[in-house]
């Protein structure tokens, strides 16, 4: 992938903008979903996804090739995220859509296996609820929380991504933890 | 209790991080047996990291891509020749000193409109038209420019008319090559030649020596 990635980036750099449109089909989703999940809104989501990858063409030359381009390009998304999330009032998460939590408990959701037709209702509002916890969570955890959970990326590309020491990254992934445990516990 | 807490609880989480030692793992083991608080705590951090786990991936909405090409910035048409520039400077360059010698020579062509010819001895002059007298020899090239050159003598060399006629009389002799040149192109072909024939003279000199 890495290879047919770096030949991409290569006719784009050449000017060939047809090979980016590959390269954005190929990361669309990760990068949606990481945008979505540190916005919590996916119109905004989408905008700064599609902004991220406006800015990773923009700089194309920038991105040395040595390295993984999907680091490079979460780099650019998180910072826009980042950004935006900063330039919002700080209390917007209080206003984010929040999910009806009645009947709702973690363990029923981890027990349940997918029989029940409520699963599907129930279910819906699982997700609804991460989102909203997430979104409680400060930007500084909630941004590697994300990538550590969701994208399910190594430490040490979280790393990278954020251009963080080790050690911080996982002070952060610890402390998010935390914080995160004491928002369900008192649920 | 407390005192145990920070050292576990860092425990906790590098065991939850995958990133913990064989023997730390089995001090917080012995630990969670004997301590109920931090057992609690490590099944709330497990069900924390479970439910991140359990998110399903979110997909990009449809026209994504096709959104992000529209965003892209146009290529400027200047990208195109920079492009060339870089990837064929020889090619370029030649397009360019072609591009730039045509202008040149195309305006000498329309701009000269007067008449002229070589100053030669023996050349008489009647209105526009030049005479090359019977009986009489040029030694030299003879160039006539928007006028007619009539030989009725000889020439001992080249003989060019642009813009005009040339009428050779049974009598004439003309040593040289002898050339008639009414359109541009041909304007163009013979200023390119006499330039590359100013530029390398040694060619020049070996056919007058012939």
């Amino acid at each position: 992938m890495d290879e047919l990635v770096n030949k991409r980036i290569n006719q784009v750099i050449k000017g060939d903008q047809d090979a980016f449109e590959e390269i954005v089909t190929m990361f669309q989703h990760r990068l949606y979903h990481v945008c979505y999940r540190m916005l919590g809104n996916p119109q905004e989501a989408e905008d700064i996804a599609q902004e991220a990858f406006v800015r990773a063409y923009v700089n194309i030359h920038t991105y040395d090739q040595k390295r993984k381009f999907s680091t490079w390009l979460f780099r650019i998304a998180t910072n826009l995220c980042i950004d935006r999330i900063r330039k919002k009032k700080p209390d917007y998460y209080l206003d984010a859509t929040v999910p009806g939590t009645d009947g709702l408990n973690m363990y029923s959701q981890i027990a349940a296996s997918g029989d029940l037709p409520e699963e599907e209702v129930e279910r819906m509002e699982a997700q609804q609820r991460v989102q909203y916890e997430i979104g409680r969570l400060p930007e500084k955890y909630r941004t590697v929380i994300i990538l550590r959970y969701m994208e399910e990326l190594p430490l040490q590309d979280i790393s990278d991504i954020l251009e963080l020491p080790l050690g911080t990254v996982k002070t952060r992934v610890h402390r998010g933890r935390e914080a995160l445990r004491k928002q369900m516990g008192t649920m | 209790m407390n005192t145990c807490q920070e050292s576990v609880i860092h425990l906790m989480h590098a065991y939850l991080d995958g990133d913990i030692s064989r023997e730390e793992e089995q001090v917080l083991q012995k630990h969670l047996v004997e301590c109920e608080h931090c057992r609690e705590m490590m099944d709330e951090l497990k069900m924390a990291a479970l439910f991140l786990k359990d998110t399903a991936p979110v997909q990009a909405p449809e026209g994504f891509v096709s959104g992000v090409m529209a965003r892209l910035p146009k290529e400027k048409s200047q990208a195109g020749f920079q492009r060339l520039l870089r990837r064929h400077p020889l090619v370029a360059a030649a397009a360019l000193f072609l591009l730039l010698m045509s202008a040149t020579l195309f305006s000498s062509y329309s701009n000269n409109q007067q008449f002229s010819f070589t100053k030669q001895p023996n050349l008489v002059v009647e209105g526009e038209t030049v005479v090359v007298p019977a009986g009489e020899v040029v030694k030299g090239d003879i160039v006539v420019k928007n006028g007619n050159l009539r030989i009725e003598g000889e020439v001992d060399g080249n003989v060019t008319v642009i813009h005009g006629s040339k009428y050779m009389a049974s009598t004439a002799v003309v040593t040289g090559k002898s050339e008639e040149i009414d359109q541009a192109f041909d304007w163009l072909w013979y200023k390119i030649k006499s330039t590359i024939k100013d530029i390398i003279p040694s060619s020049d000199g070996e056919q007058q020596e012939e």
